[in-house]
């Protein structure tokens, strides 16, 4: 039901992004989305993939560091105000927001954003209820 | 002044001897009576306190090991009762538990007796001031220093280790002579001289005992030059007293061990054999003198020599060479002991199993730092970035709590650090001592 997401620790040296993003090509996944967050030392690589399954086990195969964490996938109108309007309604809720990033969509007129919170599903049942359309799994993947 | 304790240090070799089997005699039926430790191994060996009868048995003795004091920690191999100790101090163990010992007041005397003939050889007197910048606290070096000085009747400055530049301004306005601390904070020292300006002419200092590390002789060139004073190198482990157990004279020529206190045997540490003086292996020391916690063959596990000839100083004390190495991976940062052990352990207490890990020592403008590199696990990774900093933290904390020195925590995937097929390569020393 939720988004599955794959986080990867990398060390900050030259050439890991290049390595994971081709592991993952020669097995035929495909990257719809993805963010690094980077420190001094590190980074943590995090992917949505068209198979998460397959994903983490050929990572691991290669001796990646990896987990699974289940996000949240909503469109929003790209509009002025669009992300605020889904932002409120969770501020609203007391839902707090770890982190997020978004992608473009193949709808010309949506933006895509992946959140983290606490609580997925209950983020999920309260952005619905508000009116913002939540991605399922599926429809996440196919993209 | 030469000597601090001409009689004593100058003794005829035959003398020395005689004292030293009357002293080894008593304290032999001193630990056998006192400590059940030492009658349980004594026993295990079948050997009685009349088979000894002077230093020609002390192979008949049993060895005795850091473990062993640290299974009967903390107090378990003091041979008098907690009323007679004044003093305890502590040292890092190999793993978590630290190892204690124990002093009488008359230990204490004897202390401050060898620390003297110490800071004596270095050219200290009554005139001296001597600016004490080891640690003050469980570490035997600040406080062994400081009792040594005393006794000579210098005046002490009890300034303990860090704040470099306190230590640099007081040794221009107080006029130290000597400064006694570890070689690599000396020539730390000498580069805050440098970079506040300071000429050599402007302060007093004429030595240096330096020691609880080891150090090449090209380190000691750059501190006699940088500083402008005579380095001297000291020995000694708290097990056995603390600073004080041997040091070098002006000839330079080997360290002076304090022979009527500690007797020193040099084996293989393979065979456990004794070997013939000039031969190369692992120190060993019997004190014979000491009440609060004697030590029966206690293994250094620092390399060394001896040398019985007299020194061109007139002392007769037996010269040990100085050490060249361990029989351990015990690696000695900024003057204290660590073990690679006791980081395995603080790491097992973060999961079920010890992730693979690496420590990398470096020297640092004279400093000496640490890093320890430690591969992320599954169990250990999350997606957010401060959970992952928090546990780099909690890491550091609990090592420095451990180890109580600062340490940096990298976290580095998995695999990255190299396996070995033997031994694991636990530690990347890139200092060039």
């Amino acid at each position: 039901m939720f988004v599955k997401q794959i986080s990867i620790f990398l060390e900050n040296k030259s050439g890991r992004l290049a390595e994971v993003t081709s592991i993952l090509g020669d097995s035929g996944i495909d990257i719809s989305a993805l963010s690094l967050a980077d420190t001094t030392n590190f980074g943590i690589l995090r992917l949505i993939v068209n198979d998460p399954d397959k994903a983490e086990e050929v990572l691991r195969e290669n001796g990646f560091t990896t987990s699974v964490t289940s996000v949240t996938a909503i469109g929003v109108k790209d509009e002025p105000g669009g992300l605020a309007a889904a932002l409120g309604i969770l501020k609203d809720a007391g839902i707090e927001i770890e982190y997020m990033y978004a992608f473009v969509s193949k709808k010309e007129d949506e933006a895509l954003v992946i959140l983290k919170t606490g609580n997925p599903g209950k983020t999920a049942e309260i952005l619905s209820s508000g009116g913002i359309s939540v991605l399922s799994a599926e429809e996440v993947y196919d993209l | 002044m030469l000597y601090w304790n001409q009689s004593r240090e100058c003794m005829p070799r035959e003398e020395m001897q005689k004292l030293q089997n009357e002293r080894l005699i008593k304290t032999v039926k001193r630990v056998y009576h006192n400590v059940p430790f030492y009658r349980a191994r004594m026993q295990e060996k079948g050997i009685e306190p009349g088979d000894i009868k002077g230093i020609e048995d002390l192979p008949k003795l049993p060895f005795t090991y850091k473990q062993d004091l640290r299974d009967n920690y903390p107090f378990g191999t003091f041979s008098v009762p907690m009323s007679e100790i004044v003093r305890i101090h502590a040292s890092s163990g190999t793993t978590g538990k630290k190892t204690v010992v124990g002093y009488t007041r008359s230990d204490i005397e004897r202390w401050s007796e060898v620390m003297a003939r110490t800071l004596v050889s270095a050219g200290a007197t009554k005139e001296s001031v001597i600016q004490v910048a080891y640690g003050y606290g469980l570490f035997t070096g600040g406080l062994g220093a400081h009792y040594g000085a005393e006794r000579i009747g210098a005046s002490v400055i009890p300034i303990s280790g860090g704040n470099t530049r306190l230590q640099v301004e007081i040794m221009k306005d107080f006029g130290t002579t000597i400064l006694a601390c570890t070689p690599s904070y000396a020539l730390y020292m000498a580069e805050e001289i440098e970079e506040a300006g300071i000429k050599l002419s402007e302060l007093k200092l004429k030595a240096g005992v330096f020691g609880a590390e080891p150090w090449s002789e090209a380190m000691r060139n750059e501190i006699e030059r940088r500083l402008g004073i005579l380095a001297i190198d000291i020995y000694g482990l708290s097990e056995v007293i603390g600073p004080g157990v041997a040091s070098e004279c002006p000839c330079k020529c080997g360290l002076h061990i304090q022979e009527d206190h500690f007797i020193p045997e040099i084996i293989d540490p393979e065979t456990e054999e004794v070997l013939p003086p000039g031969s190369t292996g692992e120190l060993v020391f019997t004190t014979i003198t000491k009440e609060g916690m004697p030590l029966i063959r206690y293994r250094t596990r620092d390399l060394s020599s001896l040398d019985y000839e007299k020194c061109d100083c007139g002392r007769t004390l037996v010269r040990m060479s100085k050490v060249t190495g361990r029989t351990d991976d015990m690696l000695i940062i900024r003057g204290v002991n660590v073990f690679p052990s006791q980081i395995e352990s603080v790491l097992l207490e973060m999961g079920e199993t010890a992730p693979h890990y690496q420590i990398v020592v470096d020297r640092v403008s004279n400093l000496d730092v640490m890093e320890v590199w430690v591969e992320m696990t599954q169990s250990m990774f999350s997606d957010e970035v401060k959970r992952i900093e928090d546990l780099e933290k909690t890491i550091r904390k609990r090592i420095e709590e451990t180890l109580g020195i600062n340490v940096q925590v990298r976290l580095v995937e998995p695999k990255s650090i190299e396996r070995s097929l033997g031994k694991a390569k636990r530690v990347i020393d890139k200092r060039r001592i």
